[in-house]
């Protein structure tokens, strides 16, 4: 009767939690660290998915494979987290975006680029940089800086390839604001770059 | 400004349409106007390249970054017990 208690079965209809462990945690572990960046909150996450997973194991229909299932859990309370953490800083009128838009780019005027934030070549090729360690950890780093719905927005498309009516929804940003969020962040982000790789 | 002086100079619009195409479609006009902006304009061509470079990074890179982490044995052990725990009660 115990199938699902850790015998190794192959019938993929069946789902066995008893091997969730061996099997799932690492993976999704890493799956939430590299959207949150937060090693607390990722093993928090993990816990949730396999307790949640238990729960609703009669959902489980063997569609998708138990990978597959587990990490669409795992997603959905990362865009949980995104969407509370965002409607926080839309709540304080984040003061943090503030000080972002206050870095004026461009001229307000013309459009221009403000001669200070005029991008410059990298001085290193782009398929070094591609492979460089040491630039993906700065990249990181910017990308932790971002108000938190820029995050939110900028991972949900970059790192899941989320459909924009999909993010539109699930984070309550009009398109057209999607479309500014998307811009703001590659400028804060590239000039972020600038500053701490050369 | 006559309309194609005003794209000419103006950056931030064709940064955003540098953005806007990489995820989306942007209309003919717009890929007119940027195609005309940037062959003016050297540095919204070093913007779109480095553009184009940090999303390579982020989807395909960024996750490298963890390939090697890995939670530790006890909470795995924990963990493992609490599922066990929960089939139990559950059945």
């Amino acid at each position: 009767m115990d199938n699902s208690l850790g015998h190794p079965i192959f019938d993929k209809n069946i789902a066995s939690p008893g091997t969730w462990v061996s099997q799932y945690a690492d993976y999704l572990f890493r799956y939430a660290m590299s959207r949150l960046n937060d090693e607390e909150q990722a093993r928090d996450l993990v816990q949730e998915t396999f307790l949640s997973g238990l729960e609703k194991l009669d959902n489980f229909k063997g569609i998708s494979s138990e990978k597959t299932w587990l990490t669409a859990i795992l997603k959905n309370k990362i865009i949980d987290i995104y969407r509370k953490k965002s409607s926080r800083s839309n709540q304080t009128v984040s003061t943090e975006e503030t000080d972002y838009d206050r870095q004026d780019f461009f001229d307000p005027e013309n459009g221009h680029w403000n001669n200070q934030h005029q991008p410059s070549p990298f001085a290193v090729e782009h398929e070094d940089l591609l492979v460089s360690k040491e630039f993906n950890k700065i990249l990181q780093q910017c990308m932790q800086k971002l108000p938190s719905l820029w995050f939110s927005v900028f991972s949900m498309k970059h790192l899941d390839d989320e459909a924009t009516e999909f993010i539109c929804t699930e984070l309550k940003v009009t398109p057209a604001n999607f479309w500014v969020i998307i811009h703001r962040t590659k400028v804060n982000l590239r000039s972020c770059l600038q500053k701490n790789w050369l | 400004m006559d309309p194609i002086k005003k794209i000419a100079y103006n950056c931030r619009k064709a940064t955003f349409l540098i953005e806007k195409q990489q995820l989306s479609s942007i209309t003919l006009k717009e890929k007119f106007e940027l195609k005309i902006h940037l062959a003016g304009c050297s540095v919204c061509k070093i913007f779109q390249q480095q553009s184009i470079l940090i999303n390579k990074m982020v989807s395909k890179h960024l996750a490298d970054q963890y390939k090697d982490l890995v939670l530790d044995k006890d909470f795995k052990d924990k963990l493992h017990q609490k599922i066990l725990d929960t089939i139990h009660r559950i059945n």
